[in-house]
């Protein structure tokens, strides 16, 4: 199984660490958001640059596979550029930055905004996998409300939220419940994008490498935000445009522009930026 | 509310912690709306009884029946921890000596009295707030701290707040673990009242442990007196602290500071 790059196998991980990761990911696919332990590698990147990530998509990617991996929605940031340089080099795999070419997507923090479709995984990088784990401190405590179901407390922080700013003030990372069963943490994506993970047509799945944890929704899983009947679930909106595309609808970044305080609003998937503002130069 | 069985029907029950036991061969029935104090020494097994009545301890022999609300007679022993964990949940309460084992001690006031509703599926922030303002108010606390989390209250405020996050799913059957000792005398008594009219008000049953017999006779129904993991008597509280049988209980008695 030796590759041109001398001493390594296939996607990095030996062929026993990808069997392993891969039992773990059958088994959180069985239990939407169910969140699976599996013996976490080393990989040669720190901890919290989204290891659990890498190590998905090294058990899950083939030579045949495109890859595109995002940073905050971006493809050209250092984290997305040296992963996909990685996978590049140890798995032989084409990549793109392109969301609807890719058949593999690796994301820090966001969901692309081009629809994802059958047959495309998406693969989260998770910094913290629990998403009781600031109400209850106990993991031992946390896989018991897990197992019962008991996720009233979870409840006490929206109220929490409500009772002192008047809304859920949760922007990122906000809970949802998977299949009507397991509270799931969706890692740090912005709660805009939320409702892009209820009946998704791709597979999605989740990996954090320093927790140990690995959990999956399925395609076309409901996946359910949170909230209170006279409090409901409300994703973020923006007013404007994109300052770049035009792009309504989407997810801004702040780009500070000069030092006098000037800054502006644009897309944070840069995939979807270009490919707009490429079109509106076509129009014009 | 029908009182043909008893509430909690506990036979031959003992916990042993290693080779030693905690307490044994405790055979007692708590009748629906009944307070019993249970009383003794430091180190005479009440707490542990407690605790194994109400399930956070394993019962190691004998038999606890509990009737549940729907009419049926449940063998604690046997359920299972998702049952149990149910029963906590909508007909059970436990009020901690020290009220930070009870209480999120950096939630809201709200949030913690909000927590057992939501729990219990409540959904509507509304509804939720105005249900533990009204309970608040009842454990008179006053309704513009329902936003302070309880490090911020008394300790006298904090044992009240616990009392409320209790009762607020309208328990049938609460334990009480020493809710007044760590409580200047006075809090003592405001709070012995309020317990004293809750209880009254709603029909609870409550089993209290206390190394207080003056707390036993200001709120209990019946005593049962404890000493090395045994029920030594048990009884009417004024006929157990006016006439005390067993020679225990007479030292007990006579031990009490007469001010």
């Amino acid at each position: 199984m030796s590759t041109d790059l001398t001493g390594y196998n296939i996607a990095y991980l030996d062929e026993q660490t990808k069997r392993m990761l891969r039992r773990a990911l059958l088994k959180a696919v069985a239990i939407p958001g169910f969140q699976v332990p599996f013996a976490s590698r080393e990989v040669p990147m720190p901890r919290g640059w989204g290891t659990g990530g890498v190590q998905v998509t090294a058990a899950i990617i083939g030579t045949g596979d495109t890859l595109k991996v995002i940073d905050q929605g971006a493809d050209d940031t250092t984290n997305a550029v040296s992963i996909r340089q990685f996978f590049a080099a140890v798995a032989h795999a084409s990549t793109t930055t392109r969301t609807s070419e890719a058949t593999v997507i690796q994301t820090r923090h966001r969901i692309p905004e081009t629809p994802l479709t059958e047959g495309q995984t998406i693969v989260y990088q998770v910094p913290m996998p629990e998403p009781l784990r600031f109400l209850e401190p106990r993991e031992t405590e946390t896989r018991r409300l897990h197992a019962l179901a008991d996720y009233g407390l979870m409840y006490v922080k929206l109220y929490e939220d409500i009772a002192r700013y008047g809304h859920i003030a949760q922007t990122y990372s906000y809970p949802v419940m998977v299949a009507g069963r397991y509270l799931m943490s969706p890692s740090p994506i912005p709660s805009f994008d939320n409702p892009k993970m209820h009946q998704s047509p791709a597979l999605q799945l989740f990996g954090a490498g320093r927790e140990k944890r690995i959990y999956a929704i399925p395609p076309y899983t409901d996946v359910e935000s949170l909230g209170f009947e006279d409090y409901p679930f409300e994703p973020q909106t923006f007013d404007d445009p994109c300052a770049i595309c035009g792009s309504t609808g989407v997810y801004l970044d702040e780009v500070i522009t000069d030092d006098k305080g000037g800054s502006m609003f644009v897309c944070s998937d840069t995939d979807h930026c270009e490919h707009a503002a490429g079109q509106a130069e076509v129009t014009r | 509310m029908t009182a043909d069985l008893p509430l909690l029907e506990v036979r031959g029950a003992g916990h042993r912690y290693g080779a030693r036991w905690g307490c044994r061969d405790i055979d007692l029935d708590l009748w629906p709306g009944e307070v019993l104090a249970v009383v003794g020494e430091s180190g005479s097994g009440k707490s542990t009884l407690l605790g194994t009545l109400s399930q956070r301890l394993s019962l190691t022999e004998g038999t606890i029946r509990y009737s549940a609300a729907g009419g049926e007679i449940l063998d604690l022993a046997k359920l299972r921890e998702s049952e149990v964990r149910a029963l906590w949940r909508s007909e059970w309460g436990f009020v901690h000596q020290d009220a930070a084992d009870g209480l999120r001690m950096h939630v809201s006031a709200g949030g913690n009295v909000g927590e057992p509703l939501m729990a219990t599926g409540w959904r509507h922030y509304g509804n939720i707030r105005a249900t533990a303002a009204q309970w608040l108010e009842r454990v008179e606390i006053p309704a513009d701290r329902i936003d302070d989390p309880p490090v911020t209250f008394s300790g006298g405020m904090r044992q009240r707040l616990q009392i409320a996050r209790n009762l607020v799913v309208s328990p049938r059957l609460v334990f009480m673990d020493e809710p007044t000792s760590g409580l200047d005398v006075s809090v003592q008594a405001r709070l012995l009242d309020l317990v004293r009219s809750l209880v009254a008000d709603l029909g609870l049953a409550v089993i209290i442990v206390t190394h207080d017999l003056a707390v036993a006779r200001l709120i209990s129904h019946r005593t049962l007196v404890m000493k090395d993991g045994n029920v030594v008597e048990s009884g009417l509280t004024d006929r157990v602290l006016d006439d005390p049988q067993g020679p225990y209980t007479q030292l007990l008695v006579s031990s009490i500071l007469q001010g």
